[in-house]
């Protein structure tokens, strides 16, 4: 039967399905994943982040809310220059973090 | 009152304490470093957040606290610790024996041009907190072109919750100073843009966040979320800024002819001197440690030694008053019980 509009999926983030085992696994390794504070300073000093959108800003915030998909995608275009690592208030180790999370999400890669 | 007070440091603190002291009958020393009385809060224009002109505030508790003993320019050289009193050696060859001492001594504004990135001292639009300050008392300031104020730039948190500037501490009274200068700023300049780069805003006191509300609805200041995390120059002479803005998710720049650093709280060189004459320990944001940071401010973890004012922590002027006068009164009690 046809309507005349399709349902699309909801976009709010359920935190009830969000998978937090992974992100303990995660905070375990890397204990100072949950100082960050969102200022966006990784974002603004990122060489990648003008063509792709790379942000450690939303990398950290996305694996939280469920959205490991798009945040791996978008993990592909960082280099691993570390600028960020430099620039972060809270002196998170953002690039060390980066390889952490490939090696713990590693799969959600392929 | 024969009994020795020794006051050391002439700022807010310092004086309130004097006024009271005074008032019990007392005839307080006031050891103070720099030419002038009234410390930091002598730089200031006015007040958040009645905008309560700070001379006004500095010239009434100077007038007050004349009949104590005031020195000026003057520093303490050592300590020596007697049997239950100390004998305390003054710059100016003066020695005086005390059992009784207030640390007044205040803080330090964070030297901005530790922060490379936002450029103070290497471009000339870019000035402290403190630097604003003094050009609203004195209009003295070549880095401040009245003529060309189309856009100007706050950025919070300088020194301040920054691990690499070595203070991970919120120095809590800079937001709202901000908010203050924001306001004032598009007073003297109604066609300019303003901008507040924050991270989070803290309006924790009375008022503070009618005073955030008039910013934004009588004023059109804009408060951008995000970290300013570079600061250039163009060719035209204006410093580009650049941030994410976090809650759109997508870079910002903008073009701006002033940017004003919201330099932080931090403790003074000047106090962990006088903390290490008397063996005063510091806590772990580096200001001087309270015997207990709930109960009880004013004591410090030393018989016989008090604190009061920004010398423990950030401030603000009312708190700061408040603690002097608390300090005065337990002086009193304990010279009464012995
Ligand atoms: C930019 C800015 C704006 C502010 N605006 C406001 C505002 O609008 N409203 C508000 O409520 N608060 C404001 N504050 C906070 C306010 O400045 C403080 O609350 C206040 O200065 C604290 O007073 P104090 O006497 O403890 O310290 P200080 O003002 O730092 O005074 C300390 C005094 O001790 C002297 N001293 C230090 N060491 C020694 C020594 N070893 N020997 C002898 N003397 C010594 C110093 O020379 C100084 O005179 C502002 C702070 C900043 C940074
Ligand atoms: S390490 Fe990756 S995320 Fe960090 S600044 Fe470089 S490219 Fe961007
Ligand atoms: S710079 Fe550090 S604190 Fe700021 S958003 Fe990035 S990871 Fe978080
Ligand atoms: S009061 Fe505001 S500007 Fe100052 S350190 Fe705290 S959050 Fe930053």
């Amino acid at each position: 039967m046809d309507f005349g509009f399709k349902l699309s999926p909801s976009s709010a983030i359920n935190l009830d399905k969000v998978d937090t085992e992974k992100f303990a696994e995660l905070h375990r390794a890397e204990p100072d994943v949950y100082k960050c504070m969102a200022c966006g300073s990784c974002t603004s000093t990122c060489p990648a982040n003008r063509f792709s959108g790379m942000s450690v800003r939303k990398v950290i915030l996305g694996l939280q809310r469920g959205k490991e998909k798009e945040v791996i995608a978008m993990m592909k275009n960082c280099m691993l220059c570390g600028k960020c690592s430099m620039v972060c208030p809270r002196g998170i180790n953002t690039r060390h973090l980066i390889l952490s999370i490939c090696r713990i999400y590693g799969e959600d890669m392929k | 009152m024969k009994e020795n007070i020794v006051i050391i440091g002439g700022g807010i603190a310092g004086l309130e304490a004097a006024c009271q002291l005074l008032d019990l009958g007392y005839k307080p020393i006031i050891i103070e470093k720099s030419d002038h009385l009234g410390g930091h809060v002598a730089d200031w224009n006015c007040l958040f957040p009645d905008m309560t002109p700070a001379g006004d505030i500095v010239s009434a508790l100077i007038s007050k606290a004349a009949d104590a003993n005031i020195f000026l320019n003057t520093e303490i050289s050592f300590v020596n610790k007697l049997q239950d009193s100390y004998n305390i050696m003054l710059s100016n060859g003066i020695s005086i024996i005390t059992r009784i001492m207030l640390v007044t001594t205040g803080f330090s504004v964070f030297d901005a041009s530790k922060k490379e990135e936002y450029g103070y001292g290497v471009y000339d639009q870019v000035i402290t907190n403190k630097d604003l300050e003094h050009w609203f008392n004195t209009g003295d300031d070549r880095r401040v072109n009245d003529s060309a104020m189309n856009a100007i730039g706050f950025v919070h948190c300088v020194g301040s919750r920054d691990e690499k500037a070595r203070n991970s501490q919120c120095s809590k009274v800079c937001c709202i100073t901000a908010v203050k200068q924001a306001i004032e700023m598009k007073q003297k300049f109604p066609e300019a843009m303003v901008y507040c780069f924050y991270m989070d805003l803290r309006m924790f006191g009375k008022k503070y966040e009618d005073f955030y509300i008039s910013a934004q609805r009588d004023y059109g200041i804009r408060f951008i979320r995000g970290r300013v995390s570079e600061v250039s120059e163009n060719i035209d002479g204006r410093v580009i800024v650049k941030a994410e803005d976090t809650l759109s998710g997508k870079p910002v720049k903008v073009t701006l002819d002033l940017l004003v650093l919201m330099a932080g709280m931090v403790c003074s060189q000047d106090s962990t001197k006088v903390a290490n004459m008397i063996k005063l320990p510091l806590d772990s944001d580096g200001f001087l440690k309270s015997a207990d940071n709930v109960a009880d401010i004013i004591d410090s973890p030393k018989e016989g030694i008090f604190y009061a004012g920004a010398c423990t922590g950030p401030k603000t002027v009312p708190e700061t008053l408040a603690e002097a006068r608390a300090a005065a009164l337990k002086i009193h009690l304990y010279i009464m019980k012995k």
